[in-house]
């Protein structure tokens, strides 16, 4: 049979690829979130490779042995009904790969949700990351910095980034650190990252948000401590405020280069609050709620009056 | 003049114009054709208005291949864009309109209709039914699911096309992000044929549950008939949630409500999680008849019955149950957190167990069988390698925490294809090829059929596999270019290539058509392939009582078990048979639905209130109208019977 053997040679053409010549940015890791992904990737490809070759090998078996041109003209088959011992095999070990599969699944889930270990006490550096059509904007709290479309990191750190969004659902992700995460307009996401290794990484937003989309990407440049420090030193020294109608014009839809910026928009226009959102999905008390339903008017007329307080998400 | 702008393309080009010329000159063509030929009655009478299970599947499966072809033009456009870096055959306003209307037409025009076809066809053969158990409403059906997607398919050459992707996610779906009218033919289109097809799961399951042959107890139905009943209890049950969702993003987009905008308390997530509540099941309503079609050719061609057949049953079952608990394994992104993501990648990942069970009956239905390669058997072998390896990666994808890195690229596109391609398109194909005869009387060529299938089974491992790598070195999917220091270049020319060797099979497919109605023998019996299900039992063309005597049935392959067992299927003398009357209100009643859409999309209030008057209308007319259909006499059957039956069927 052509294609069974047409097939095997593409999976091994493949494997070998993905194990050979130039690494591929997911199964490149530079991050502990990417590196267990990878491992899970690693895994689930060896064990599905295994029942991929086992179907190929019963089907290819059948072929060969019951073509009717290899079978005497009177040959008629028998009537068989189903034998509980074959499949209850046929049950059995699926059920036993997918509990073993399970098992890797919600351990590694936990892992990418929580923050990366193995840094010791090092608090994790704190970036709002929010995208706008066809941007991203990265606010740094702690720094009291921003910049637009690219992003600096410091090695070795845990880092923590609140995702948000001025428009479409997009998705913020940087293949070889980790995986990826919905940033949306009415509540903040988290996703937890961490880069080992200094060097440039590609960013972009993976979620299809319409004609600018293509070119929605970010730089990511991963540095030493140090040297991150050195940066925001520079950026605080040398940089331009961001101001409130500085920041309206950047959200306008389109694409801009790389822009940096002294203070936030954190200050005067604060992310979608709460957990869930600008709702009050009815916990909390009735003070709770005219609160968060104040501050998400606010962010939706993007105008932003005083009343609210907002040194709850600069203070980080 | 300002009234007639909202009807221009907003982003005209000369792909578009050309086509507007093209579809002008077809319709033109056909209008004359007809009307030179004298046939307009003819389609009246024995088309538009018939209430014939037989006919309305074959106008579903004309409809289905026309809808292949535009989808099919969609993909290769796709594909030609991105075959080389930085490419400019299309801008990024038209790519995104491109594969918003590839996915569309591909899941709800194409193989949902074509899946409704071969179930239109074949179901009430196969449990020895007249027809279905509403037929005026099944020709409702398929008029409401043709003017959807003739109101869909108007969105390229009137006011542009949805462009937010298949999946319409707010809030970019929603007016503040896209603002042309395209999102409005989405929600319309979609939900007048949405309607159709939730009338046809109503029917389909009062008929396989009412209608059977005596002895066809649920046990002994054919195994497509298994899975059609099953499809049609997931329509029922996850249409109405699309119904609703539609309605929302309908509300939204024309009245200005506030369900899925950024603002004014309005959830981005509500819809995706309504879509996929619908999405999900959706999927496994396109799989579980094409697994019925590969459960009904396998066994003939290895001359076996199958393996299995009531874990065939429970599988079948388990996955409809399963498939609405999973629906989140499309958003394991959205920040759920590690819980609920391990609740629904255990759910996702057991979903391979049954779907194992059914693979694997299939292979040992070959077991110990005489195994004759026919272009339908050839669909069914290939559907298993190239389906598990689609089906291993979908097990992959279930993993949540790597999902992180799949979700929304190339990775996933490859899989999805990886799955539906050879698991709903061979099962067409195959399915096709094997009823041809029934429905045609003649047989549909099988070296060309042979060409055809290693055309479309290379094609599609060619333009798939590739994707796999392009999306683990980080492609997003949807994206209209990219650069060349990317290096996804290779990988994307690979896809065009394999994307030509399917077109190229797709009109082998076209050409196996002309050629077999012109060269074929008509002399080919009732039973062409030797096989084992009823709907064989009757003549080559089939009558249109189907069968002239109620069969009897005693196992799930009572044909046979008449052939080679001597069970007698026919017993008694035959009776009069009372048929329904055709009807023109569900055609009449389609348009003026195409209308009511055509105003809402443009907010014609006066004529879209009109419209909807006129439906309600009808409606009326029918709850008031006395129609007891008509008798087919014992003389008319019995010369009916002569002329098609000739000796063999003497016995009867």
């Amino acid at each position: 049979m052509k294609i069974k053997w047409a097939m095997l040679a593409a999976i091994f053409t493949i494997v070998t690829v993905l194990t050979g010549c130039e690494p591929l940015a997911v199964l490149n890791p530079k991050g502990p979130q990417a590196e267990t992904q990878a491992d899970v990737i690693w895994l689930s490809i060896g064990i599905m490779l295994f029942i991929v070759v086992a179907v190929f090998a019963i089907l290819i078996y059948m072929l060969v042995k019951f073509r009717a041109s290899k079978q005497s003209d009177d040959y008629e088959p028998p009537h068989i009904e189903g034998n509980v011992i074959v499949e209850s095999i046929c049950v059995g070990i699926p059920v036993l790969i997918v509990a073993f599969l399970s098992i890797v699944s919600v351990q590694s889930n936990y892992e990418v949700e929580s923050s990366p270990e193995g840094y010791g006490e090092k608090e994790p550096l704190v970036v709002y990351a929010s995208s706008s059509n066809w941007k991203w904007h990265f606010s740094y709290p702690e720094q009291n910095i921003e910049t637009v479309n690219y992003l600096y990191i410091p090695t070795d750190r845990p880092l923590e980034f609140k995702l948000y969004s001025y428009g479409p659902i997009t998705s913020f992700w940087i293949p070889q650190l980790g995986g990826q995460k919905y940033a949306m307009s009415d509540m903040v996401t988290t996703l937890h990252l961490a880069a080992d290794a200094p060097g440039e990484y590609m960013g972009r937003n993976a979620n299809f948000s319409g004609k600018g989309f293509a070119e929605n990407t970010f730089n990511v440049k991963a540095m030493p401590q140090a040297e991150f420090d050195e940066w925001v030193d520079e950026v605080n020294n040398t940089a331009d405020p961001l101001t409130e109608k500085e920041f309206d014009q950047l959200l306008e839809p389109g694409h801009l280069g790389q822009l940096t910026f002294k203070g936030t928009h954190l200050t005067f226009l604060p992310p979608p609050s709460a957990e869930n959102g600008g709702h009050n999905h009815g916990s909390g008390s009735a003070d709770k709620h005219t609160e968060m339903s104040g501050n998400s008017d606010n962010e939706s007329d993007s105008g932003h009056s005083d009343s609210h307080s907002d040194e709850e998400h600069s203070d980080h | 003049m300002d009234f007639f702008d909202r009807f221009a393309i907003p982003h005209p080009s000369p792909i578009i114009y050309a086509s507007m010329v093209a579809i002008g000159l077809t319709v033109i063509a056909i209008v004359a054709g007809l009307t030179y030929f004298k046939k307009w009655g003819y389609l009246w009478r024995e088309w538009i208005t018939t209430v014939d299970h037989k006919r309305i599947g074959i106008m579903y499966l004309l409809s289905a291949l026309l809808m292949l072809f535009r989808g099919g033009v969609d993909a290769l456009m796709m594909r030609a864009q991105t075959a080389v870096p930085e490419n400019t055959l299309l801008e990024a306003q038209h790519y995104n309109e491109i594969f918003t209307t590839h996915g569309v037409v591909m899941i709800i025009f194409m193989a949902m209709a074509f899946i409704i076809a071969l179930m239109n066809f074949v179901v009430p053969l196969q449990i020895g039914a007249r027809d279905v158990a509403f037929p005026r409403l099944n020709n409702l059906s398929f008029w409401l699911y043709f003017m959807g997607a003739m109101l869909f398919n108007l969105s390229f050459v009137i006011g542009g096309s949805p462009s937010a992707g298949w999946t319409s996610y707010f809030p970019l779906a929603g007016n503040e992000f896209s603002e042309s009218v395209g999102t409005n033919y989405y929600m319309l289109a979609i939900q007048i044929s949405g309607i159709g097809t939730l009338m046809t799961g109503i029917n389909f399951i009062a008929t396989i549950l009412k209608m059977r042959a005596p002895g066809m107890t649920l046990m002994k139905m054919p195994m497509f008939t298994w899975s059609a009943l099953i499809t049609n209890l997931i329509i029922v049950f996850a249409f109405p949630v699309l119904t609703v969702a539609l309605a929302m993003g309908t509300m939204d987009r024309l009245f200005g409500s506030n369900f899925f905008t950024t603002s004014d308390g309005g959830m981005d997530m509500l819809w995706a999680n309504l879509f996929w509540v619908w999405g999900h099941p959706e999927v496994y309503i396109l799989i579980l008849p094409a697994f019925g079609i590969y459960s009904e050719i396998i066994p003939t061609f290895a001359r076996r019955n199958l393996y299995g057949y009531k874990s065939m049953v429970a599988s079948m079952v388990l996955i409809s149950l399963l498939s609405f608990f999973v629906w989140v394994h499309h958003f394991f992104t959205m920040g759920q957190g590690a819980l609920v993501n391990s609740i629904f990648s255990i759910s996702t990942m057991a979903i391979a167990v049954p779907t194992g069970i059914k693979i694997f009956n299939w292979l040992f239905t070959l077991w110990k069988g005489k195994i004759k390669i026919t272009v339908p058997m050839l669909y069914s072998l290939g559907f298993l390698p190239i389906f598990t390896i689609g089906g291993v990666t979908g097990v992959m994808l279930g993993m949540s925490a790597a999902d992180y890195q799949y979700h929304n690229t190339m990775f996933l596109v490859a899989h999805f294809h990886l799955v539906i391609i050879p698991g709903v398109v061979f099962a067409m194909i195959a399915g096709m090829t094997y009823w041809w005869p029934k429905m045609f009387g003649f047989m549909l060529n099988e070296r060309i059929g042979k060409w055809t299938f290693w055309f479309i089974a290379g094609g599609t491992c060619l333009a798939f596999f590739p994707m796999f790598i392009s999306g683990l070195d980080g492609q997003a999917r949807r994206m209209y270019t990219y650069s060349e220091a990317t290096g996804f270049g290779i990988w994307n020319m690979l896809s065009f290539i394999g994307a030509l060797g399917l077109a190229a099979g797709f009109i082998l497919i076209v050409y196996n058509v002309y050629y077999s109605t012109r060269y074929a023998s008509r002399d080919i019996g009732d039973d062409p392939w030797d096989a084992r299900s009823l709907e064989w039992a009757t003549h080559n063309p089939v009558p249109e009582y189907n069968f002239a005597i109620t069969p009897q049935v005693n196992s799930s392959e009572a044909f046979w078990d008449s052939k080679k067992n001597g069970h007698k299927l026919f017993k008694g003398p035959f009776k009069e048979i009372h048929m329904p009357n055709n009807s023109g209100m569900p055609f009449i009643m389609s348009i003026l639905f195409f209308v009511l859409g055509f105003a809402l999309v443009f907010s014609l209030w006066i004529v879209a209130i009109i419209s909807l008057i006129g439906v309600f209308a009808c409606l009326a007319h029918r709850s008031f109208e006395k129609d007891h259909g008509y008798h087919i006499s014992v003389e008319e059957i019995e010369k009916t019977e002569a002329e098609r039956g000739g000796a063999e069927h003497e016995n009867r």
